[in-house]
């Protein structure tokens, strides 16, 4: 089941790579947060009860509600437009995805280690990869936070791996999340709505040396 | 049990700057602030060795760079005040600002002090909180840009560094342990499996050098140290790349006693020699005063890593040199506030004939950039030269050759710059609005200074024995 669940969630980042809408970003993103709930659920079998329900609340009030419902928000505050703007198309994003996933696969087979299951390896690292990529592709400073966002899902997504044996990591990826998003989204996001019109990376580029 | 109460008290002071507004009450906080920093620095010194709340051990390391920001700090906070009320802040962003930098200080001294590798990233974390605040203290739109590039770069080097500790408790599961702290991993060091540990080192370095200021992340810092006010650029560009280092080299110590030893040198040679590259191509075009000595500190890292990844005299040589560049590199920044105050503008172009309005600052920066280009008789000419003698005894000579060449580079450019600044007069400056600069503001400037250049040419036998005391780990 925990493997049905990570392919899904390695299929949300394919389906995102082809994505028209800025809304559907933020879908994938619930997506995502329900996902990482239900291999939180299954995974996690050696850990206190207070501290897994800690952790579940995280994954589905924080990655699953309160972040899609706020970056949705922004969107309709900012009148962000609907298109992703990348810039690339999207045929060649897909195959870039898809090269990365793949090569992540080549890689976990390589490795020889019984402590790890292998699928989180690569679910998380495809999702590092993946959402580096976003942020280099595409335009807007809000599919950039998205970008971010799903690099955070893939990260949690690791340290669910060691999450029996050490829970104090799952814990601080929790830190990590919440005090990155709280951080990103709410007050700049926000603030750079305020001040510049449109929120596109070509504005931010007055800072220079000369 | 002490450092406990000094991150309570801190903590605490900086809660209270942030709620209060009266002038009187903010001068008070900070006197206090300065106060425990001394205490707490001076009971860090003799209590050397010891471990604190399990998390906390006042080693070599983490005591020479606590002092050294100790020493920062009460000028750093001297030049704020004037900053401050020179710009006639309303009280609410006083408030920011002094909580801001009072916190910031408290996070580094906690992550210098840190044995364990996850709690020097929950610190880290909290330096790019406050550090953002300070950037965006002027709530203006470059200075909005400067903190979204700076919080964006440091938030992903942040996870970055969180992969890497998870790979470490990978690698570290098979020697049949959890405990990520330093000297438990060293008990284990010959058990590590090398592949997660090569990972571990990779994204570790990486999302460090965001706070140290080498390539691949270093263009945050640049953009930080531009937009904060100088007194907190000058926190940035020294005592805050200082966190940096102490991420990378604590982790380094562990990775020097496994088989990935020359690994991860090459990995530090080829940032280092990039860092400097960069540096050096950018020195040559800059003209933004403030982004200029920014960019000569990412020079100096490169230099400090290349003495670090040479080994035998170079690690004595790293710390040195990490050390008086940040008193160095600090006392420049606090001395821009007033170039500011006296051309209106950081622009090289803007600025010039200096000597005349303000000799006592004039000499302050001569001599900072004497000592920031390292000629004798700056301290700084003793480490860069130890540090190019560890490259020679470690048969680097094409590497050394190359770097000789950037650094004449940087030197010509740097040169070129502060001679202008300091000499050239510039036209059509109106010279009836050039405020008259009381020279009193440029002595802590020369009291930093002239450290760098005793610590250099002249260092206190204790100081000598910390830095090998320090270094020392790496080679048993």
């Amino acid at each position: 089941m925990t493997n049905v669940l990570l392919i899904l969630f390695i299929i949300s980042l394919l389906y995102v790579s082809i994505a028209n809408r800025i809304i559907t970003y933020v879908r994938v993103l619930a997506l995502q947060g329900f996902i990482l709930f239900g291999v939180t659920f299954l995974q996690l079998k050696d850990i206190q009860t207070w501290n897994l329900i800690l952790i579940l609340l995280e994954t589905v009030v924080f990655k699953a509600l309160a972040v899609p419902m706020f970056l949705g928000y922004l969107i309709r505050r900012n009148r962000i437009t609907r298109e992703t703007e990348p810039y690339l198309p999207h045929f060649i994003s897909l195959l870039i995805i898809t090269m990365i996933v793949v090569i992540t696969v080549l890689l976990a087979n390589s490795i020889q280690d019984t402590h790890l299951d292998k699928i989180f390896f690569i679910v998380s690292l495809s999702t590092l990869f993946t959402g580096l990529y976003f942020i280099a592709s595409r335009k807007k400073i809000i599919t950039h936070v998205m970008g971010y966002l799903m690099i955070e899902n893939g990260v949690f997504v690791l340290s669910l791996a060691v999450g029996n044996e050490m829970p104090d990591l799952v814990n601080l990826g929790i830190m990590l999340d919440v005090f990155a998003s709280v951080l990103i989204l709410g007050i700049f996001l926000n603030k750079i709505g305020d001040v510049f019109k449109d929120v596109d990376v070509d504005q931010l580029s007055n800072l220079k040396d000369y | 049990m002490m450092i406990g109460i000094y991150l309570i008290c801190a903590y605490l002071i900086s809660a209270l700057l942030f709620l209060n507004r009266k002038a009187a009450g903010n001068n008070i906080l900070i006197v206090l602030f300065c106060i425990l920093q001394t205490v707490f620095t001076v009971y860090a010194c003799f209590s050397y060795r010891e471990t604190s709340l399990i998390y906390f051990t006042f080693d070599s390391l983490g005591l020479l760079l606590l002092i050294t920001l100790s020493i920062i700090t009460i000028p750093a906070l001297f030049h704020s005040y004037l900053y401050i009320v020179r710009h006639d802040e309303s009280p609410q962003s006083r408030a920011l600002y002094f909580a801001a930098i009072v916190f910031l200080i408290t996070s580094i001294t906690a992550a210098y002090l840190a044995n364990h590798i996850a709690v020097i990233w929950i610190f880290t974390e909290m330096t790019t909180l406050s550090a953002s605040v300070l950037i965006y203290h002027h709530r203006n739109k470059l200075a909005l840009e400067g903190t979204w590039k700076y919080v964006f770069i440091c938030a992903i080097s942040i996870t970055f560094v969180f992969i890497g500790i998870l790979f470490l408790s990978l690698s570290l599961q098979h020697a049949g342990s959890n405990d990520l702290s330093f000297a438990n991993l060293m008990i284990y060091k010959d058990q590590l499996n090398p592949f997660w540990l090569r990972l571990a080192f990779l994204f570790i370095f990486t999302g460090f050098t965001a706070k140290l200021g080498l390539v691949p992340m270093y263009t945050a810092g640049i953009d930080a140290k531009d937009k904060a006010p100088a007194p907190a650029g000058a926190l940035m560009a020294s005592v805050l790349m200082n966190l940096g280092f102490v991420g990378i080299f604590r982790f380094y110590v562990i990775i020097a006693h496994t088989s990935l030893f020359h690994w991860a040198n090459l990995i530090i040679f080829i940032a280092a020699f990039l860092s400097i590259f960069v540096a050096t191509v950018y020195m040559t075009r800059v003209t933004n005063i403030k982004r200029m000595f920014a960019y000569s500190g990412i020079e100096h890292m490169g230099i400090v890593m290349l003495g670090l990844a040479a080994g035998g005299i170079g690690y004595y040589a790293a710390i040195l040199h990490i050390i008086l560049h940040a008193f160095v590199k600090s006392s420049l920044f606090f001395q821009f506030n007033q170039l500011y105050r006296t051309f209106q503008s950081k622009s090289i172009q803007q600025v010039g004939n200096y000597f005349k309005y303000n000799p006592a600052g004039a000499i302050v920066l001569l001599l900072g950039f004497i000592s920031a280009t390292a000629m004798p008789p700056s301290g700084l000419f003793v480490s860069e030269f130890l540090i190019f003698r560890s490259l020679f005894e470690g048969s680097y000579i094409i590497l050394l050759v190359v770097v000789l060449l950037l650094l004449t580079i940087v030197i010509w450019a740097f040169g070129k710059n502060i001679l202008k600044i300091l000499f050239l007069p510039v036209t059509g400056l109106d010279e009836t609005k050039i405020p008259k600069i009381n020279p009193w503001e440029s002595v802590t400037q020369y009291i930093l200074l002239f450290t760098a250049i005793w610590l250099g040419l002249n260092p206190p036998d204790i100081f000598v024995r910390l830095i090998q005391d320090a270094v020392n780990v790496l080679t048993t």
